[in-house]
């Protein structure tokens, strides 16, 4: 049996580890993005990659989201593999156009004649008291976009083995980078190429009372929550959804069957949120298993505040554990 | 609330003079640039007659197919024949074309199909290029295909290929971020993109002197330093030799341009809208039909001895054929299938789509749609 090398990184060296990876393995694929060249990215996602392969496959950009998205999806449908960064989620705005009126449909309106097999790659999320806007979580945007996959990993194994999946698609893939665990733990990361399954959640804990869903950021979150409600004596199934488009709707309905209660946690808002079709899939898959209405802890319905009220707008594990006892108190 | 043309700066005059509207023929069919007299023969003058001229008809063709109710609506491109088929058949068979709604010329120019057509009827069978053509879907959102066409230029500049890339799009469109982003990123990456701008005026309702407070919209390439190129849209010579040589710098790497070309739609913005409700079509009309891109090249051709009435009515006839049996094909195209809907999503389907896709045809065969 041989054994993989692996090495301890965390996700935001996970992320690099797997562009480098890539840009090894696939010639025509390109980095570009705000300041991803010699300075690496501003979270060094993209640290030296530029002194490794060039200026001609990793590049610098004149500041313009919708110039980046939008030269991105004319070079992947002229035999290119770009793999932009937005340099903030919440910067991706101006590009949301670029995204929605041709990135996601290209395929379809073409009936396949021209493709766009491209990667967008945006640190989201609040709780790194970033100024504004830079904190927001607008998956939702996105998974309500047809034609565009959305992937979004908590740990260093997730985000390589994603981000290799999703410029290995050929289609468009969002990859959504949680800031706040670019640098908050370290996992084994092996060494090469390989792929994390775009669709396929994760169960992390196993429990039998409450399943607790959650993705990126939130995960350490529910995690926490799970050990907070084990020490009453409810256990959790915990379950990182990873894909957020299309989501396993199989790992969530064998869950429910199992533990019959379900909780949801999510820093985006609630109205339109991602929280909102999950209960829709236990509705389709389990609604008769079910003995509890599902309890969501999200957002609120307001921007994400400035950061010094940052810690009222974001679940705590303390929130999720209140939204699980009255689950089991229902 | 706007300044009218003749109240604004002086400094406008100058730029009129640095971007001159170039011509090779004048209204009246004279050649006014004697420099491009060597490069006309008769092959092409009546290349470039005969595809205007079934253009012309193939639009006027399809407007009343969309009278008849056989079309949906149809935005007409009669009067810019020159601009669009002059510029088209500057391309090489692998170049890349980014039209808009408006550039049928074009792309049949260039792709040799009628098949687009169908995309007014609701069928997106017409997006789908010719076999071994780079015809992007016609873009709808304004300006929007300006940064891909960068984009794809971009990548064969990358990929070391010599194919070039042209974009065309309407005087409003220079009002968007996006034409701003193409014009910036393809001059920054030197991408081989030729930026073809049409200025027929308006913008719907939108007179180009609304629109923006420059003189022309060639200028606006100074910013971006990249040549800018003003012609007369009209004149298909000026318009080709225009767009061959902007090609030329493309493929020897020297970057993109941005030509304008200076041009009038007689009809409608689309068949729902109503002109003259905006201005005076009719003055309008009769003023711009002394400009007309077929009827001074019949003059040319006519004073050079090009011209020749059994060829004119042989032709003419053939036109009539040949359009009637694009009409003929579309009209016979088979019922239009509904996994077209879900089948180009995605390479393989999500679950999503596929549970979406089997609900719906259960439902459709009288099943229960959950
Ligand atoms: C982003 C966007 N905004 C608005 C529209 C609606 N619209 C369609 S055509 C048009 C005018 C475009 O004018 P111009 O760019 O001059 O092109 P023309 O139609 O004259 O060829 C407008 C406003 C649109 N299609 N896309």
């Amino acid at each position: 049996m041989t054994t993989v090398k692996t090495n301890s990184m965390t996700p935001v060296q996970a992320i690099n580890d797997g562009l480098r990876t890539m840009l090894q393995e696939r010639e025509e694929m390109v980095v570009l993005g705000e300041d991803v060249g010699i300075n690496g990215g501003v979270f060094r996602a993209t640290d030296g990659l530029q002194e490794s392969f060039g200026e001609d496959r990793v590049f610098d950009t004149p500041l313009s989201e919708s110039g980046i998205i939008g030269t991105s999806i004319g070079m992947a449908m002229n035999g290119m593999l770009p793999v932009a960064e937005i340099q903030f989620f919440g910067f991706i705005y101006p590009a949301y156009e670029q995204v929605m009126t041709h990135a996601t449909r290209m395929r379809y309106r073409s009936m396949g004649a021209f493709t766009v097999p491209m990667v967008i790659r945006a640190p989201y999320g609040a709780g790194v008291r970033a100024p504004e806007i830079h904190s927001d979580s607008m998956e939702a945007l996105f998974t309500h976009m047809p034609g565009i996959k959305v992937v979004c990993p908590s740990n260093a194994y997730d985000a390589k083995g994603l981000l290799i999946s999703a410029i290995e698609d050929p289609d468009p893939v969002l990859f959504l980078e949680p800031l706040k665990l670019y640098r908050a733990y370290k996992d084994e990361v092996p060494e090469g190429k390989y792929e994390v399954e775009i669709g396929k959640g994760e169960l992390l804990v196993e429990g039998e009372d409450v399943t607790l869903i959650a993705w990126g950021a939130m995960v350490p979150v529910i995690k926490k929550a799970a050990q907070l409600a084990e020490e009453k004596g409810i256990t959790c199934d915990v379950i990182d959804l990873r894909t957020l488009s299309p989501i396993d709707k199989d790992i969530i309905a064998a869950s429910v069957q199992k533990t019959n209660r379900c909780v949801i946690v999510h820093e985006a808002q609630s109205t339109g949120g991602l929280g909102n079709d999950i209960i829709s899939i236990v509705n389709d898959t389990s609604f008769l298993y079910l003995k509890s209405p599902i309890e969501r802890v999200t957002g609120a319905d307001v921007h994400v505040p400035f950061w010094a009220l940052e810690e009222h707008f974001l679940p705590t594990p303390e929130r999720t554990l209140h939204a699980v006892q009255k689950v089991m108190d229902f | 609330m706007h300044t009218p043309i003749e109240n604004r700066n002086t400094h406008q005059q100058d730029i009129t003079e640095q971007f001159p509207m170039k011509q090779i023929i004048d209204s009246e069919g004279n050649l006014v640039d004697d420099t491009y007299r060597n490069e006309i023969n008769i092959e092409d003058c009546r290349k470039f007659y005969r595809q205007m001229l079934c253009m012309r008809t193939f639009d006027q063709k399809a407007i009343n197919l969309q009278r008849q109710g056989r079309i949906g609506t149809y935005p007409g491109f009669n009067g810019q024949e020159a601009a669009q088929v002059g510029s088209a058949l500057a391309l090489r068979e692998d170049d890349w074309m980014f039209p808009t709604y408006r550039d049928h010329a074009a792309s049949i120019t260039f792709g040799g199909s009628y098949a687009i057509i169908s995309t007014w009827k609701g069928r997106v069978e017409g997006n789908r290029p010719p076999e071994g053509r780079n015809i992007v879907p016609p873009s709808v959102p304004i300006a929007t295909q300006l940064p891909l066409a960068t984009g794809a230029a971009m990548a064969s500049r990358y990929r070391e290929s010599s194919q070039a890339v042209i974009a065309y799009f309407g005087d409003g469109a220079t009002s968007e971020g996006d034409f701003h982003e193409g014009m910036n990123f393809a001059s920054v990456f030197k991408a081989p993109v030729v930026f073809f701008n049409q200025n027929n005026r308006y913008a719907i309702s939108v007179p180009v002197w609304k629109q923006m407070n420059s003189e022309t919209i060639a200028q606006k390439a100074v910013a971006y330093g990249m040549p800018g190129v003003r012609v007369d849209g009209n004149d298909i010579f000026a318009v080709h030799h225009e767009t061959m040589k902007a090609l030329e710098r493309a493929r020897n790497g020297e970057g993109p341009t941005l030509i304008e070309a200076v041009t009038w739609r007689y009809g409608a913005h689309t068949t729902a809208d109503d002109p003259t409700k905006y201005r005076d079509n009719e003055t309008e009309n009769r003023k711009n039909l002394l400009n007309d891109p077929l009827s001074r090249l019949e003059a040319f051709m006519k004073s050079e001895g090009y011209w020749d009435a059994q060829w004119a009515e042989d032709f003419e006839k053939d036109i009539k054929s040949e359009i009637d049996e694009a009409v003929k094909e579309m009209e016979s195209m088979p019922e239009p299938d509904v996994n077209d809907i879900y089948d180009h999503m995605f390479e393989s389907p999500t679950w999503p789509i596929e549970e979406q896709k089997k609900a719906y045809m259960e439902y459709l065969k009288g099943g229960s749609e959950k």
